[in-house]
C-alpha cells in the first residue's frame, strides 16, 4: 500500500488529491485490505457469487424504436457544445 | 535463410441490424445532424439504464447457429471500464466470461476450390461509442453520440490464417455470411464491419507463436490484404536484422500503404471488468433458440454447394453469385423459372451485372423482374427467339419495361425457323453473291460466316442460326 | 392547520373543503422558511408547487381525486426533477437541471402528490450523517448540535419538523432506516426491485432502493403504493402485486438475532426491549433466531458498494453536463480537474477504494469474495424466515450523533451501518420506525421481512403505532 499504487488509482479514476486527503485515502486502504484479510476467514468453499439480490433473468425489450425524446433539451445543459457537437480538448490519437 | 509463416487472428466487429439500439430505444438509422439520435441512456445523463434488445440477442444466435457453435444457455454483460470522449459512461457495456455464442467454424473456400474450416473462438454483444470529429475546430475536438449504444457483435477468430490473402478470404467470407442472414447490411464504407487483425511471424513449422501486433482500422477487403502484407514484411525484416517485434497497436495507412505505430491510448489501462449490476443473467432457453433457427436463410456453403453440385455452376460462377445475397437471391428466383440454371448464371453475371453497373444501380432497384428474365431465357431455349434478338429485348425491358411475350409479338421478333422460308432466303443470297460463292466452293470454309451474315441481315436477324447453317451447307454444296 | 398531520388526515381535510391545496402549500413554504437552519432543502419551488397546488384545487373540486391528490412532498435530490437542479448535493451537478422525471417522481406525480422541493442529502448519498454535502449539512431538529443521519438526512429531518407532509430518500446500506430513527420518523427500505430505480442517481446499483420516509407506518405504505411498480426501463424492476397497506395483523412470530443485540449499549438495549414487550403484548412471539454472517456484512458492502459506486460515477466528466473545468489545457486536464473540483472528499475516496477492489489482481480476493459472502448473509435471512415472520432488531448502534464526531473517524462511521447493510445485501424488505426515546433523542428499531413482504411490516407498524405514540413525538415537544 504505497504512494505508486495510489498514483495508479488516481490514474485510473481521472483523480487528484490534497495531500491531506492522500493521507486519508491510505488510511482507507489499509483498512480494506484488514477487511479483505477478515473476508479471508469466511469460508465460502463451493459458494457460486451473488450478483443480484433476487435471483432473476434479464426481460427482453422489443426492438421498437422511441424517437419521442427532448434533444434540445439535452444539448441546452451541455457546458460545451458547437452544432450538435460536444466539444473537448483536441484528442491526439 | 529462415523461411517464415504468418499466424493471423481477426477480430471483427459487426454492427448489428436492429432497428433501436442495443441497450436504448433510439433509433439506429442515423440522423444527419449530431446528437440527434442519442438519447438519455444514450448520453450517460445521471440515473439512466439499460435495458436489452430482443432483437440483438436473436441476431447474435442467428450467427452462432450459422457457425455452428454452441450458444450458451445463460450469458451475462460486463463493465470494461475506461475514460474516452466516445464512451459516455466512462464503461462500455460488453462480455468477457460468458459471452453468447461460444466456439464454431466457418469454412473459407480458396481460389483453387479448395475449402479450410477456419475456427471462431467466440462471439459476444457489446454496445459500439460514439464519433469523434477531429478536424472540425481549432484546437477541440466534436463528440457525436449518434453511433453510442449501437450493438455489435465481436466475432473473434482463432489464429488461424496463414497468409494476408487468407485473411481477406476469411473477412469476405464473414461479410458474405452476416448479409445473407440479414444481421449486418454489410456495408464497410459506413463502418458496418470493422476489422483488426492479430498478426505475428515464426519461423516455418515452429510451433510457438513469435510475438504479435494488433493492426487496427483495416475496414475493407483490399485494405486487410495489403496491410497485412505491409506487415509480414516488416516483421521479418525486422527479425531478420537481429531485432525484436514489440507486442503494440499499429493503424494502417491506407494512403502511404504501411502500417504505423499508435500511442498508446489505454495500452496501461486496466480495464476493471466486473459484471453489469444493471443489467440480469441472460437466459437463453431452447424455445428461443429453434424459434431463431426457423427463420435461418440457405447459408452460403450450402447454397454454393448446390449452385456447384446441382445446378452445374463453376466454383467461380458460385462464388460471384454468393458475393451479393441480393444478386444470389434474384439468381435463384431466376433459376427457378428458367429451365437452364447455367444460362441464368451466364446472364447474370454477364448481361445483367453490366447493366447494373452502367447505371449505377445494384440488385436493390433492378429493373427486371426475375419472372420475365427467366421467361427470356426460356424463350432463347426453346428456339422463340434467337440469343441476338433476346439482348435486344433485354436492353428494351431494361430501360422501357414491358413483358418478354409482349415485346415478341408486337415486334415480330419470333425466329424464324420456317424452313421453307429459310430457304427461299437462302436462295436469294446465293444468287446475288456469286463470288462468295466460288470460293466457298474451292475450299474457304470460313466464308460461311458471310453468308450466315447476310440471311441475319435479311431476316433481321431473327432466322435461327441452326437451320440457317444446315441449309447454306446443303445449298452451296449443292 | 397541523404540521404533523398525517397524509390520511390531510387528505380528508382536503376532500372536506376545511383548507385548500394552496393554503396547504403555503403553509408548509412559511414553516421551511422558518426552519431555514436546518438546511433540509436544497431547492424549494415555490413557484412550481403554487401552480401545482392550483390545480390540485381544481382537481378535487372536479372530484377527480388520487391517493395523494393535493399532498406537498419533497424529493430527496438524488432523484431526478424534470426542470428542478437536481444536484445530488454535489458540486458536480450544482448546475443540473434534470431534463426529465426519474419514474418515482413520475408516479407520484400521477397520485396527485405535488413537489415543494428537492431535500439535502450526502453527496452522491455516500454517508451516515448528511455531513458531506456541498450544500453544508444538515441539522438534526431534535437537537440542531446532531446530525440527522444520512443519507436521506434533509428528507428525515424534513418529516420530522413538518416541513412537507412525507418525503422521498433512497437507501443503499441503511440511508432511508437510519436517518428516520435519528429523527423520530418512520422510513421504509422496500425489497430490491420493488421501485423503479429509474431516474434516482446510481451509487451501488445492486443495493440502491427508493422509498417513503413518512410520520407514520400508514403514511409510508401510501406512498409506497404510489412509487412502487415494474417499470420497464430498469431491468431489475420486478414484477410484483401492489403491497397490500391494509391488510389485518395476524400473530406473527418475531426473530430476535443474538448477532444484532450482543454489542447494543445498556440504554438503547433498554427500549429495544420495552419494544418489544410490547409487540409481545399484541400478541406476538418473540423467537431467537441466527444470522451468523451479520459481523461480516460491513465489510462485504463496503466493498461491494465501492466497487460499483466507483464505475457509477464514471460518468461524470464535465462532457455532456454538470460541472466542467474551466480551461483544461488538455483532455487529461479535462477528465482530472472537472472531476477532482466536482467531487468532495468522501465521494473521491469512496471512487479510490472501489477502483482498487476492482483492479486485476485484486478482484478476485475482493469483489469475488464479497459477492460470495453475501449469498451466506442472504441465506442466513432465508433460513431465519423459516423460524420467524418478521425479525426485529436496533436501526443504528447509537442515537444522533454531534455533528464532526465522526467525521475524521471513518470506521465508525461505517460501523453506523452495521444493522441496516444485511438487508440490503439480502434485498429484503426493512422499516424503521420509532420506538422510544434516549437522552432525549429519537431512537428507531427495524422490522426486516422477506423478499415482497412490505405489508406484513407495515401492518406491524401499523399496529404498533396504534399502541404507542413514540411516532407521534415531536421535536416541538423535546423543546425546553
Amino acid at each position: 500500500m504505497d504512494q505508486q499504487t495510489i498514483d495508479k488509482l488516481l490514474s485510473l479514476s481521472r483523480l487528484s488529491l490534497l495531500p491531506d486527503d492522500r493521507e486519508k485515502l491510505l488510511r482507507d486502504l489499509s483498512s480494506i485490505v484488514g477487511l479483505v484479510d477478515f473476508m479471508r476467514s469466511i469460508d465460502t468453499e463451493g459458494v457460486e457469487p451473488l450478483a443480484h439480490p433476487l435471483e432473476v433473468t434479464q426481460r427482453l425489450r422489443p426492438d421498437e424504436p422511441d424517437t419521442s425524446f427532448d434533444q434540445e433539451h439535452y444539448q441546452a445543459i451541455a457546458p460545451q457544445i458547437r452544432d450538435g457537437l460536444y466539444l473537448v480538448p483536441r484528442v491526439v490519437e | 535463410m529462415t523461411e517464415w509463416e504468418a499466424v493471423i487472428g481477426l477480430e471483427v466487429h459487426v454492427q448489428l441490424a436492429t432497428r433501436s439500439k442495443i441497450f436504448s430505444r433510439a433509433a439506429t438509422t442515423f440522423g444527419e445532424y449530431p446528437n440527434s439520435n442519442a438519447n438519455a441512456v444514450d448520453i450517460a445523463l445521471p440515473g439512466v439504464l439499460p435495458v436489452l434488445n430482443e432483437e440483438a440477442v436473436r441476431m447474435a444466435i442467428k450467427f452462432g447457429l450459422a457457425i455452428d457453435a454452441e450458444i450458451a444457455s445463460s450469458c451475462r454483460f460486463d463493465r470494461k471500464n475506461y475514460f474516452y470522449p466516445d464512451l459516455p459512461k466512462g464503461y462500455q457495456i460488453s462480455q468477457l466470461d460468458q459471452p453468447i455464442v461460444g466456439r464454431g467454424t466457418l469454412p473459407i473456400s480458396f481460389g483453387d476450390g479448395s475449402i479450410r474450416e477456419i475456427g471462431i473462438t467466440r462471439a459476444h454483444l457489446e454496445e459500439d461509442a460514439g464519433k469523434s470529429i477531429h478536424t472540425a475546430y481549432d484546437g477541440l475536438t466534436g463528440i457525436d453520440l449518434n453511433r453510442a449504444g449501437t450493438p455489435l457483435l465481436e466475432i473473434v477468430s482463432e489464429p488461424e490464417l496463414y497468409s494476408a490473402a487468407e485473411a481477406a478470404a476469411y473477412f469476405r467470407e464473414l461479410h458474405g455470411l452476416v448479409t445473407t442472414l440479414e444481421i449486418c447490411d454489410g456495408n464497410l464504407n459506413e463502418g458496418s464491419m470493422r476489422c483488426d487483425a492479430n498478426i505475428s511471424i515464426r519461423p516455418k513449422g515452429a510451433v510457438i507463436l513469435g510475438e504479435r501486433t494488433e493492426i487496427k482500422n483495416v475496414n475493407s477487403f483490399r485494405f486487410v490484404e495489403r496491410a497485412l502484407n505491409y506487415e509480414i514484411d516488416r516483421q521479418i525484416a525486422v527479425l531478420e536484422s537481429g531485432g525484436k517485434v514489440v507486442l503494440e497497436t499499429r493503424l494502417y495507412d491506407s494512403e502511404r500503404d504501411e502500417t504505423r505505430s499508435m500511442r498508446s491510448k489505454e495500452s496501461s489501462d486496466d480495464y476493471r471488468y466486473f459484471p453489469d449490476p444493471d443489467l440480469l443473467p441472460v437466459e437463453i432457453p431452447d424455445e428461443l433458440i429453434e424459434s431463431v433457427r426457423v427463420t435461418m436463410p440457405e447459408l452460403p456453403t450450402a447454397k454454393r454447394n448446390r449452385y456447384i453440385h446441382e445446378l452445374g455452376l463453376t466454383d467461380y460462377e458460385a462464388g460471384r453469385l454468393i458475393e451479393d445475397p441480393l444478386g444470389a437471391r434474384y439468381f435463384d428466383a431466376v433459376a427457378e423459372l428458367s429451365v437452364d440454371a447455367k444460362l441464368a448464371a451466364n446472364w447474370i453475371l454477364g448481361d445483367v451485372a453490366a447493366a447494373l453497373n452502367r447505371d449505377e444501380i445494384s440488385f436493390v432497384n433492378v429493373p427486371i423482374a426475375p419472372d420475365q428474365l427467366g421467361t427470356l431465357l426460356n424463350r432463347i431455349q426453346d428456339e422463340t427467339i434467337t440469343g441476338k434478338i433476346a439482348k435486344s429485348i433485354f436492353e428494351l425491358l431494361w430501360t422501357k419495361g414491358g413483358s418478354v411475350d409482349g415485346i415478341i409479338e408486337s415486334q415480330g421478333l419470333r425466329q424464324l425457323d420456317n424452313t421453307r422460308e429459310l430457304e427461299g432466303v437462302v436462295s436469294q443470297i446465293i444468287s446475288d453473291f456469286p463470288d462468295q460463292v466460288g470460293q466457298f466452293r474451292e475450299g474457304k470454309e470460313k466464308i460461311l460466316g458471310f453468308f450466315v451474315g447476310q440471311v441475319m441481315k435479311a431476316t433481321n436477324g431473327k432466322a435461327n442460326p441452326k437451320q440457317v447453317n444446315e441449309i447454306l451447307r446443303r445449298e452451296l454444296r449443292a | 392547520m397541523n404540521p404533523y398531520a398525517s397524509v390520511t388526515q390531510l387528505r380528508s381535510g382536503l376532500d372536506n373543503g376545511d383548507f385548500s391545496a394552496d393554503e396547504l402549500a403555503h403553509f408548509y413554504l412559511d414553516r421551511i422558511d422558518a426552519a431555514e437552519d436546518l438546511n433540509c432543502f436544497i431547492t424549494v419551488d415555490a413557484e412550481g408547487v403554487l401552480a401545482a397546488a392550483k390545480r390540485a384545487d381544481k382537481a378535487i373540486a372536479d372530484k377527480r381525486i388520487g391517493p395523494l391528490t393535493g399532498i406537498p412532498i419533497a424529493h430527496k435530490d438524488i432523484f431526478c426533477t424534470r426542470g428542478l437542479l437536481t444536484s445530488c448535493a454535489s458540486r458536480m451537478l450544482n448546475n443540473f437541471v434534470a431534463p426529465y422525471d426519474a419514474t418515482v417522481v413520475d408516479r407520484l406525480k400521477r397520485a396527485g402528490a405535488i413537489t415543494i422541493g428537492k431535500t439535502n442529502m450526502d453527496e452522491f448519498a455516500m454517508g451516515s450523517s448528511n455531513e458531506t454535502s456541498f450544500y453544508g449539512p444538515v441539522k438534526n431538529p431534535w437537537d440542531r448540535e446532531c446530525v440527522p443521519g444520512g443519507s436521506s438526512g434533509g428528507s428525515a429531518a424534513a418529516v420530522a419538523a413538518g416541513l412537507a407532509a412525507a418525503c422521498t430518500g433512497s437507501d443503499t446500506g441503511g440511508s432511508i432506516r437510519q436517518p428516520a430513527s435519528f429523527c423520530g420518523v418512520t422510513g421504509l427500505k422496500p425489497t430490491y426491485g420493488r421501485v423503479s430505480r429509474y431516474g434516482m442517481i446510481a451509487f451501488a446499483s445492486s443495493l440502491d432502493q427508493g422509498g417513503p420516509l413518512a410520520r407514520s407506518a400508514s403514511d409510508a405504505g401510501t406512498l409506497l403504493n404510489a412509487m412502487e411498480g415494474y417499470d420497464p426501463n430498469d431491468s431489475t424492476s420486478a414484477i410484483a402485486d401492489p403491497t397490500d397497506i391494509f391488510s389485518s395483523s395476524r400473530a406473527l412470530k418475531i426473530g430476535i438475532p443474538s448477532q444484532y443485540w450482543n454489542d447494543l449499549s445498556p440504554s438503547l438495549t433498554k427500549v429495544l426491549e420495552e419494544a418489544r414487550r410490547t409487540l409481545e403484548s399484541l400478541g406476538h412471539r418473540a423467537v431467537p433466531v441466527e444470522l451468523p454472517h451479520t459481523n461480516a456484512a460491513t465489510a462485504v458492502y463496503y466493498v461491494i458498494a465501492g466497487a460499483e459506486a466507483s464505475t457509477n460515477l464514471s460518468r461524470y466528466d464535465g462532457i455532456r453536463y454538470g460541472h466542467r473545468a474551466a480551461s483544461p489545457e488538455n483532455l487529461e486536464d479535462l477528465y482530472q480537474f472537472s472531476r477532482s473540483e466536482g467531487f468532495g472528499s468522501e465521494v473521491k475516496r469512496r471512487i479510490l477504494t472501489g477502483t482498487y477492489a476492482l483492479s486485476v489482481g485484486y478482484y478476485d480476493a475482493y469483489y469475488l469474495k464479497a459477492q460470495q459472502i453475501r449469498r451466506l448473509i442472504r441465506q442466513d435471512f432465508l433460513d431465519a424466515f423459516g423460524e420467524a415472520d418478521v425479525i426485529l432488531t436496533p436501526v443504528s448502534p447509537s442515537t444522533a450523533f454531534k455533528r464532526e464526531a465522526l467525521i475524521e473517524d471513518p470506521i465508525s462511521m461505517y460501523q453506523q451501518d452495521i444493522y441496516t447493510t444485511p438487508a440490503s445485501l439480502a434485498g429484503l424488505p426493512a422499516l424503521s420506525l420509532p420506538c422510544g426515546v434516549s437522552d432525549q433523542m429519537p431512537v428507531g428499531m427495524q422490522f426486516i421481512g422477506p423478499h415482497f413482504g412490505e405489508s406484513l411490516l407495515l401492518t406491524l407498524g401499523r399496529e404498533y403505532q396504534s399502541e404507542t405514540d413514540w411516532h407521534a413525538l415531536h421535536p416541538a415537544d423535546n423543546h425546553d
